[in-house]
């Protein structure tokens, strides 16, 4: 009973829990605000009604979701300093700044326009309701940016000095904290990413569409919309994805060890990178792997004759520096983590190649399993975002700020296992219960298609469409 | 002046507007099953607030941050102390934001029926609860000396405490109807007239006593004076419902709100969180705040943003200034 509820162990899986599930939702709405603000300009430079319909299609998609990132980032807010009090104490100093920031700069621009752009069809003129949505889709990115320097601080720590009187870390230089080189890789990385989601979502809504043969004059340019989009995505989250790679190789040698399970340090062709392991279960000796040479070395140094420092070196050089202590996360998620990640995205690459291939020229592809396989792309492609963040975090364990707070110091002291098992059991259950809703209803807004909007009066250019009220 | 004072009232300032802005988003919620009468109704209930509540709601999340960033201990302290009436707040606003949102997706009247019950219960728990919390804090708590309370859920559940959150519910319901009587027309404009000054009445005792007990037990110099300009307000505010200004008992309702709340911090100060077993375990301005770097960053970005922020939140409640009827309901939904 005692080991259940363990208030250590419960609030990391309450954190995990909340932050993917909240995650479930930022990537849509980071993407698809941009998507429903270019397909809104179109509009407005075009005149083409179409892409009137596709905006307020994608449109009420997005505030289905939306809603749902607010309420579930309220936690993530409060979760620091109540389940991790001891964190919020060593590190508010540093870590507050940036989300104070995200607060005053992001939150309230994209609330405050999100209001303006949902109610304020027919009420504002037309380019200002334009500018409501890029500045929605501008405070999305921006909180963003916060939030993953935020993270990178935990990642890699910079720009604080310690105090031992006070026992926590205080900011020096906050130009420092917000040029992170591992906030600086990844957030082009997670933003590339969000818009892979989101083209994924258009994919998969326009799919449905066109493979019954319906709503062709929105679902086609949809569609190519979301291919190239995925395309474009795909491209330069693969090319941050390296960036962050060399930067972690840098700052935190072990989560990449721990990505490739490498115990031992290899060099040159020796660094291989494996495609597929199957190993022990606990995860320390191979039976069968598939190997690219080099792979590794080139990922992690840019070089063929690049060394990567081993899981056991590590351990050593930790054990010294910190004292005793298990300084390697779990392998096996960060090994399997790392590979889907990898694989999932560049599985999204291909359907976007082959997508627009088959689709060149205004070609329609009548096999079934090509739009079986579209229509897929965005749960896909959501799974892909979600492993890359279960990776860089389980990676940083058994850091919570690495090299400067071990998790399990972290934890509030006077909240007791019951109370963290009372909120997860309750997180667990109203976060059940409104996917179950979430997923219905998105489901029902995608099958329902875009609204009928009459082309504009030739006489005063007006459309008439109907603003949206709760 | 020390930045780190000019932030306690920062954070002050951020909680005024929650409660001023989220506390009428609150009282429309509740106002549902008095003022609904029809689905129709309820629409234009909910469509007073539409395209505020999620920015309303937004003030909480920056308060939230700006005392994590200025007052590390006091936030590490409050959050994981009053854990379990945090996590309630959390629940009931979970519940109520999806409910705006998913309430009008399909036309069935139970699944409406579902939704009207999360948003009235999502707001009528956190302005309950947002009173017992504040109260909480001015009364003191039992810290020990690396400060984390050392009391339950039930020691925050106490006469005076529980005073505190009758009366944000009574201001945040009372708040709410006026606003709904400013923002509609027509029959459910009249109702909400009628009932602000049924639910003004009682909120003007619940208030006085909670802020005479607050005052007799807690208060300093500057309390009673904002005490006393809440009190004047709420009064003046229920006086102009009666003759039908509308804007001024709403104005009023909001300098009530206001000066309470700053009431409240005036009771506090220098201390944020004092200790009720021994006053030497009290977190203080002093002992909770970053270092003066942080707080001169920080003072920087306020200094830049707050005032635009102001700006363009004003700018979007000048935009939706219409009233909303059952016209304009109709008109949409058709």
């Amino acid at each position: 009973m005692n080991e259940l509820l363990d208030p250590l162990l419960l609030a990391r899986w309450q954190f995990g829990l909340t932050t993917v599930y909240h995650f479930l939702f930022v990537p849509i709405t980071i993407g698809l605000a941009t998507s429903a603000a270019i397909f809104q300009t179109a509009w407005v430079r075009t005149g083409k009604v179409e892409y009137l319909r596709i905006t307020r299609f994608f449109g009420t998609i997005f505030l289905i979701n939306f809603a749902m990132g607010v309420v579930t980032g309220i936690v993530q807010e409060f979760q620091f300093g109540m389940n991790w009090s001891e964190y919020s104490r060593f590190v508010g100093d540093v870590f507050g700044a940036p989300l104070a920031l995200e607060g005053l700069l992001a939150f309230f621009l994209e609330a405050t326009f999100i209001g303006l752009w949902i109610f304020g069809w027919n009420r504002l003129p037309q380019k200002l309701h334009l500018a409501t949505i890029w500045a929605t889709a501008i405070g999305t990115i921006l909180s963003a940016y916060f939030i993953i320097a935020a993270n990178a601080f935990m990642q890699n720590p910079v720009g604080y000095e310690m105090n031992a009187e006070r026992g926590r870390a205080e900011l020096v230089d906050i130009w420092a904290l917000l040029t992170n080189p591992v906030a600086l890789a990844a957030f082009p990385h997670t933003i590339a990413a969000c818009f892979m989601v989101s083209s994924g979502l258009i994919i998969s809504a326009a799919a449905w569409h066109l493979a019954r043969n319906q709503h062709l004059d929105t679902m086609r340019p949809a569609l190519k919309f979301g291919l190239w989009g995925m395309l474009v995505a795909g491209a330069l989250t693969t090319f941050f994805g390296d960036q962050l790679s060399l930067a972690m190789v840098a700052t935190q040698p072990m989560k990449m060890a721990a990505a490739e399970a490498t115990y031992d340090t290899v060099c040159g062709a020796a660094a291989s990178f494996s495609l597929f392991t199957l190993g022990t279960p606990d995860g320390t000796t191979e039976l069968f792997s598939i190997r690219v040479p080099y792979l590794l070395s080139l990922l992690s140094t840019h070089s063929f004759d690049g060394c990567v420092e081993g899981i056991n070196d590590l351990q050593a050089q930790y054990a010294e520096l910190y004292g005793p202590g298990d300084y390697a996360p779990i392998i096996w998620v960060t090994y399997w983590a790392f590979r889907w990640m990898i694989g999932l995205g560049v599985l999204h690459v291909l359907i976007a190649l082959v997508g627009l291939w088959l689709t060149r020229k205004g070609r329609m592809p009548k096999q079934r399993w090509v739009w079986t396989v579209a229509v897929w792309s965005f749960p896909l492609s959501l799974a892909a975002m979600i492993v890359g963040w279960v990776f860089t975090e389980m990676g940083r364990q058994p850091w919570i700020v690495f090299s400067l707070l071990p998790t399990e110091s972290a934890v509030s002291p006077n909240v007791t296992g019951l109370d963290v098992l009372i909120s997860l059991v309750a997180f667990t259950l109203i976060y059940g219960i409104l996917a179950v809703v979430e997923v219905k209803l998105i489901v029902q807004a995608v099958r329902k298609g875009p609204p009928e909007i009459a082309p504009p009066d030739p006489e005063t250019g007006k459309v008439e469409h109907t603003a949206t009220v709760y | 002046m020390d930045l780190a004072v000019l932030w306690f009232w920062i954070v002050a300032f951020l909680f005024v507007g929650y409660f001023v802005l989220d506390g009428f988003d609150f009282g429309v919620g509740m106002s549902l099953p008095f003022l609904g009468r029809d689905d129709t109704d309820r629409r234009v209930l909910i469509n007073t607030i539409g395209p505020v509540w999620d920015l309303n709601e937004t003030w909480v999340i920056v308060a939230g941050a700006a005392l994590f960033a200025a007052f590390p201990e006091w936030y590490a302290t409050l959050f994981s102390g009053f854990y379990l009436a945090l996590l309630l707040i959390l629940l009931a606003l979970i519940a109520r934001g999806v409910s705006f949102e998913y309430r009008h997706q399909r036309p069935e009247a139970a699944w409406k029926r579902r939704f009207d019950w999360m948003i009235i219960v999502g707001s009528a728990v956190p302005a309950l609860l947002w009173g017992v919390a504040f109260a909480n804090i001015v009364q003191g708590v039992p810290l020990d000396a690396d400060h984390n309370y050392t009391g339950t859920l039930f020691d925050l559940l106490n006469p005076y405490a529980l005073l505190g959150g009758l009366t944000t519910l009574m201001l945040f319901f009372t708040h709410g109807v006026v606003f709904v009587a400013l923002k509609t027309d027509g029959d459910i404009r009249q109702r909400a007239r009628r009932l602000a000054a049924r639910a003004g009445a009682i909120t003007v005792v619940v208030a006085a006593a909670f802020l005479v007990w607050t005052g007799f037990a807690y208060g300093t110099a500057w309390f009673w004076g904002l005490a006393a300009v809440a009190a004047l307000a709420l009064i003046g505010s229920w006086l102009a419902n009666g003759r039908g200004a509308e804007r001024v008992a709403f104005a009023l309702m909001a300098v009530t709100i206001g000066a309470a709340v700053f009431a409240l911090f005036a009771a506090l100060f220098p201390d944020v969180m004092p200790a009720s077993n021994d006053p030497a375990n009290s977190l203080t301005i002093a002992n909770a705040s970053s270092t003066p770097y942080t707080l001169t960053v920080m003072s920087w970005t306020a200094l830049i943003f707050l005032p635009l922020i102001l700006a363009y939140q004003g700018w979007t409640y000048w935009v939706f200034r219409k009233r909303v009827t059952r016209q304009t309901i109709d008109a949409a939904a058709h």
